[in-house]
């Protein structure tokens, strides 16, 4: 059952751009390195063998926000972070998405305080919310798995 | 009590009026602000306490008067003793001479004492904040700093906080 059979003798396979640039996106979204706490270890676990997350073509972090797709906000954001935060993902180029990775990122966890931004969504928009102290690698590959439904879900007339 | 550090205590209790406390063998003295300068110096130069290994502030604002208490922490690396020094300081916001000219490394602990607490050190080279953002208002270790950022939303208040809080745009 695989592709060959729905192909036939023609050699073409007919889809919707739509689904042809979505499944694209999603097979290879390259995060971007933003590990902030402790919820980077989960992070970095994801990545490594046991989880491999190179299964959806995500093997690849970035270190530079102008070659990613996904920022995963893994940790808490400092007030003083924050501007850095949202200059990285100014520098992203479009389409970008946002993971909030945790609790801290997702609104202050436990750090409800003057130092800590309370929630990650004050400063960009956030697409999926991994909850958890800190989300098991499990939690996070959910996350993106979520997150791959809602692009394969996007219309091309919402295109920027 | 340590011979090195009795005879330091009490030599700067002699010239400078200070007075000793011990607390299970930790020696503290407490000096004026205006003193403090030459009690360092002559620490460091007659009594060879070459290191500065702390410098911070404690408030105890409102059970105390005056409120701000400086806390010096020196160290002698010939002899192996340690003695602190506490300055009070009276008012809101109060000022006393920089350290720097005695121990170089006293910059950055003062900086983060103005920082967080904003006592003033006169005579600082660059008295700027070090920890929170250069535009920063107050000084969060302050005791009458505001606890908590943000109201923690309940089931009934989720919406009224909810809209005040200010989500991101594209």
């Amino acid at each position: 059952m695989g592709i060959e059979q729905k192909l036939g003798n023609m050699g073409v396979v007919t889809i919707k751009l739509e689904q042809a640039v979505n499944w694209a996106r999603t097979n290879a979204m390259w995060p971007m390195l933003f590990g902030l706490a402790c919820c980077a270890i989960e992070m970095m676990s994801a990545q490594a063998s046991n989880y491999d997350m190179s299964r959806f073509g995500m093997e690849l972090m970035r270190a530079s926000p102008r070659q990613s797709d996904l920022m995963i906000v893994a940790g808490r954001v400092s007030r003083k972070m924050a501007p850095v935060l949202r200059r990285l993902y100014d520098q992203m180029p479009d389409p970008k998405w946002v993971v909030s990775m945790g609790d801290c990122a997702s609104c202050g966890g436990v750090f409800n305080n003057y130092a800590i931004v309370q929630g990650v969504d004050e400063v960009v928009p956030v697409d999926v919310y991994v909850a958890g102290c800190p989300p098991r690698p499990e939690a996070l590959i959910h996350g993106i798995m979520t997150l791959h439904e809602k692009v394969r879900g996007e219309k091309i007339k919402d295109w920027a | 009590m340590d011979e090195h550090l009795q005879s330091a205590a009490q030599a700067i209790q002699e010239r400078f009026g200070a007075n000793i406390s011990e607390y299970r063998g930790d020696v503290s003295l407490l000096v004026s602000p205006d003193q403090i300068v030459e009690v360092c110096r002559a620490l460091r130069d007659e009594f060879n306490f070459e290191m500065l290994s702390g410098e911070t502030a404690v408030d105890y604002w409102p059970e105390l008067e005056p409120r701000f208490h400086l806390v010096y922490l020196l160290y002698s690396l010939v002899n192996n003793v340690r003695i602190g020094l506490r300055v009070p300081l009276n008012g809101n916001a109060p000022s006393l001479p920089t350290l720097e000219s005695v121990y170089p490394n006293a910059n950055w602990h003062e900086r983060e004492i103005w920082d967080m607490f904003g006592i003033r050190f006169e005579g600082h080279s660059d008295l700027r904040r070090i920890l929170m953002p250069y535009e920063w208002e107050g000084h969060p270790l302050r005791k009458d700093y505001p606890l908590g950022y943000e109201e923690v939303q309940f089931t009934f208040n989720y919406d009224e906080i909810d809209a005040r809080k200010p989500y991101a745009k594209e």
